[in-house]
């Protein structure tokens, strides 16, 4: 079936039954959404859907014909990040890093809502969002900074440092 | 000795034999003898002796320079080091080391890490260790191969080599003359015993230690690079998913594959005794044909657990070994009053994110195999044992996995990867547990008991100390074939090692169990249980976030009874002044004299402050923690609202890298002692998902945490990992007792445990 991911309408091979987050990882060898749980509990493998953020390890593919997909990777490149990569990195929100691919999708899927989202709403947010290595505080300054980029039209000398 | 002189003895030594080296004169020596890939697996296998045993850092397990620094005639300068990432920024923190004293820009610099045919044997990457092993080992080297640079340099150009000096990967002469490293550097030139002494950098000339330094690999980590054992894809890979038994002690007694084996994409099911699993060509037909296989398999279970509500009394029933750590008697010791307290932790787990996973594959006799291990040596050692080959026929090469925080399912994967790709050679093959896999299976860190008795004078000073800590081991790591779950299941299964104490000063359950306070009288016993009814290893600290939870709290307890200020009590029982130091920073910093506590307050929302201290395993790095808390009386939530901690980590590296690691590991040790708890049946490890292993999140993450580093430029590198763990856990539960009046002394915090205290 085809499914639109990032921009692109890709052509998949796969069981409709998949669970989405198989299909991006194994058909289009995209890295960022990850496997942590399986169950919708830890949120390490959010993607948007539509402008939504959900949990592509429980939602089949089947579901998903004619819809918008972005992952991380729609967000931005190394060379060219999105403001919420660049945030992550100017704020060094990462330890081992595993479950930042989820926060930022979540994140991005708030502040394309509402970009003046407060400091409580994000935290209401990112709650079904587990991270381990306690990196919370430091992933909740990278989402101001990116809501703050992202107010300014991404012009640096607006980001208070 | 000049830089003329070192460079006499430098051509002076080609002759000189190398059995003079093995003597230990110290001296530079070129020696053709291994080529320089060899030389570096050679070293890894060796444990220093003689002269090497005096070499810095981890330069004793691979004393030649070319096993850690390598300069290539196109100008490529490559470090290796035996350590891993584990998340905790250990490749950008070592880059900067050699970057900085081997004066090549960071982006030239190449980073080899842990690998059995390219690194030095390194050991494990845990214990706060990677900077005072590895970066010390590197420091050093770097150091001397920028020398030798400089002294080929002056060599080739008939120069004094003090006119010239090393910037920028090139060597800079008199008269504007310049040699890239490339340019100077010939075949074998770094193939020399490193020396025991190095005139190593000024601090005051760093240009990239001591800087904050952006992580080297936190960019492919936000842009969806390819960054984990997880995102490996090789060309006809395979993936592969095991069927765990229900229970610890489980017998496999029949399994109809027939259904499972025509399912779409099935390559094979993989049976030996107990261990089951499947391969298929996609990751979800794995997945599904797991499901079906653990449908199909019947097990015969044993009840073989604790009964979880009495698990302290259960831990004080096993037979124990007892050792008298610390022991120091005083003629008088009249003392005034006396206190006893009993405080007690349950099993931890882990819990990574990102449940274990590995690739192997297996060719021609010999095995490969990716895995997000803490040590590849010792793996490389089980997996060729478990599979019955040479260890070095198994090449065992770390690759980053979800943060470990200590010994989890990472090597279990390794071996299931291993296992199963020796069995369809030629396909490398994936191998990923499932969530409840890693939960059920991982060993946890273990249940710990600890009981106290001390006495005050009437001056409100400390007369006696005693201490016992009752806990499994906390160290099960590879090692031997039967320490891997693998080599416990296959049919032949092999022995599961016994136990191991670690010894101190470093300790294992007696992880700092030594309170660093000056006692006139002290006993501290170290209660080993070597009967492991739960599957335990190594979580991060081992035994010091229990034993500084309770010493801690227990000073706390005791200040409280000398009616003094429990930073006063902490500092007048202390003389270590880096101790002080860190104390007297966050209790300034955490403005301490003026901060809103318990005490007598009316009932209601309380507001709390909590003050905690401790040396990693007493004889690394220094850390205080001071909170405050909101305790809301009706649930018993404890909400943090502000953490402030100072560190002193020797010389520093990278300062953001030490901030976050301690920010990380304040709120992972809060995570630990306000929730989480492993859960089980007598039979079964019950917390098999988040909704039964519930950790922290963001509604509870505190509004601040500040991260206080005392500069301490030229001493030696103490490593920053694990000394959060204990004064984070302690802080908060003195932040309990003093926002509620009430002293809670078993883990964890939870808030009904709270609310029941309070009796409201």
């Amino acid at each position: 079936m085809d499914l639109k991911v990032n921009g692109r309408i890709r052509a998949v091979d796969a069981d409709p039954q998949t669970p989405l987050l198989y299909v991006l990882r194994e058909n289009l060898q995209l890295n960022a959404a990850k496997y942590g749980c399986g169950l919708g509990q830890c949120g390490a493998c959010t993607v948007i859907v539509d402008g939504q953020a959900v949990f592509s390890c429980i939602v089949p593919i089947q579901v998903l014909g004619g819809k918008e997909i972005t992952t991380l990777e729609g967000l931005g490149t190394i060379e060219h990040p999105g403001p919420l990569q660049r945030a992550f990195m100017d704020e060094q929100a990462a330890q081992c890093g595993y479950c930042i691919p989820g926060m930022i999708m979540r994140a991005q899927a708030l502040l394309q809502k509402n970009a003046h989202a407060s400091d409580a709403e994000i935290r209401t947010q990112l709650q079904s969002h587990l991270c381990r290595c306690g990196t919370h505080a430091r992933i909740l300054r990278a989402v101001r900074r990116a809501a703050r980029l992202m107010q300014s039209g991404g012009s640096d000398s607006a980001v208070n440092p | 000795m000049t830089a003329s002189k070192r460079l006499a003895a430098r051509e002076g030594d080609v002759s000189v034999s190398r059995r003079a080296v093995l003597r230990g004169t110290g001296a530079l020596i070129v020696s053709f003898a291994l080529p320089p890939v060899a030389s570096g697996q050679e070293a890894g296998g060796l444990k220093p002796v003689g002269a090497a045993a005096r070499l810095p850092g981890s330069l004793g397990r691979a004393p030649f320079l070319d096993a850690w620094i390598r300069v290539d005639a196109d100008g490529t300068v490559t470090a290796f080091t035996g350590k891993a990432e584990l998340g905790q920024g250990v490749k950008t923190a070592l880059a900067q080391v050699v970057a900085e004293e081997l004066e090549v820009p960071l982006d030239r610099l190449k980073l080899v890490t842990a690998d059995t045919e390219r690194t030095a044997n390194e050991g494990y990457t845990a214990g706060s260790h990677s900077l005072q092993d590895s970066g010390t080992a590197l420091r050093h080297a770097a150091a001397q191969a920028r020398e030798i640079l400089i002294l080929e340099a002056a060599r080739k150009q008939h120069m004094p080599p003090d006119r010239l000096k090393a910037a920028n990967a090139t060597v800079l002469g008199p008269n504007g003359s310049r040699l890239t490293y490339g340019e100077i550097v010939s075949p074998n030139l770094l193939h020399l015993q490193a020396k025991p002494v190095t005139p190593l950098k000024d601090p005051a000339r760093f240009t990239v230690m001591a800087r904050p330094i952006p992580r080297i690999d936190i960019p492919a980590k936000v842009t969806g690079g390819a960054a984990y054992v997880q995102d490996m894809r090789l060309p006809g890979m395979l993936h592969a998913r095991v069927v765990r038994p229900p229970s610890y002690r489980a017998q496999l007694t029949t399994v109809d594959t027939t259904s499972v084996e025509r399912m779409p994409g099935i390559v094979k099911i993989v049976r030996d005794g107990n261990f089951l699993a499947v391969v298929a060509e996609r990751e979800f037909q794995a997945i599904q044909a797991m499901r079906s296989l653990a449908a199909a398999v019947r097990w015969q279970e044993r009840p073989t657990l604790p009964k979880q509500s009495e698990l302290s009394a259960a831990l004080l029933k096993l037979p124990a070994q007892d050792f008298t750590i610390f022991e120091k008697r005083a003629g008088d010791t009249t003392a005034a009053t006396s206190l006893e307290a009993t405080y007690s932790r349950p099993y931890l787990a882990h819990a990574s994110i990102g449940p274990s996973c590995a690739v192997a594959l297996a060719d021609k006799g010999s095995v490969t195999v990716w895995s997000h291990t803490q040590g590849v040596y010792p793996d490389r050692q089980a997996i060729a044992e478990l599979l019955g080959l040479a260890p070095e026929k198994v090449h065992c090469i770390h690759v980053e996995g979800s943060g470990c925080y200590g010994h989890n399912g990472a090597d279990d994967a390794a071996a299931d990867a291993a296992l199963v790709a020796s069995r369809l050679p030629g396909r490398p093959i994936r191998m990923q547990w499932m969530r409840e896999q890693e939960f059920a299976w991982e060993p946890f860190g273990p249940a710990m008991v600890a009981r106290v008795r001390a006495s005050l004078d009437s001056s409100g000073q400390i007369r006696d100390w005693d201490y016992g800590v009752w806990s499994n081991t906390h160290a099960t790591r590879p090692g031997p074939a039967g320490s891997m779950l693998a080599g416990q299941h296959v049919e032949h299964a092999f022995p599961i090692p016994p136990p191991r104490i670690l010894p101190q000063p470093e300790g294992g359950g007696d992880r700092n169990a030594i309170p660093l306070y000056s006692l006139p009288q002290a006993k501290v016993v170290h209660h080993f249980l070597p009967t492991m009814p739960v599957r335990v290893s190594a979580l991060r600290s081992l035994g010091a976030h229990m034993n500084v939870f309770a010493i801690e709290s227990f000073m706390d307890e005791l200040a409280l009874g000398a009616g003094a200020d429990p930073v006063d009590f902490r500092l007048r029982h202390l003389q270590d002044p880096r101790a002080r130091d860190v104390i007297t920073t966050t209790a300034e910093r955490f403005g301490w004299a003026g901060r809103r506590h318990g005490g007598n307050r009316p009932k209601g929302p309380g507001t709390g402050c909590g003050f905690a201290f401790a040396r990693y395993k007493n004889l690394a790095a220094y850390c205080a923690i001071a909170m405050q808390v909101d305790v809301q009386y009706e649930t018993g939530r404890v909400r943090i609202e502000r953490v402030v901690a100072a560190v002193d980590t020797g010389q520093v590296v990278n300062p953001d890298g030490v901030r976050n690691q301690i920010e990380g590991a304040i709120l992972q040790s809060l995570s630990w002692t306000l929730y989480e708890n492993v859960s089980f049946d007598d039979t079964r490890i019950t917390s098999v998902d988040w909704s039964k292993y519930p950790i922290l999140r963001f509604d509870a993450v505190p509004d601040s945490v500040e991260v206080h580093i005392v500069d301490r430029a030229g001493e030696p590198f103490l490593g920053c990992g694990e000394a959060g763990q204990g004064p984070a856990a302690a802080a908060v539960a003195n932040a309990i007792a003093d926002a509620i009046g009430k002293r809670l002394r078993d883990l964890p915090l939870s808030g009904a445990r709270v609310k029941a205290a309070t009796g409201i």
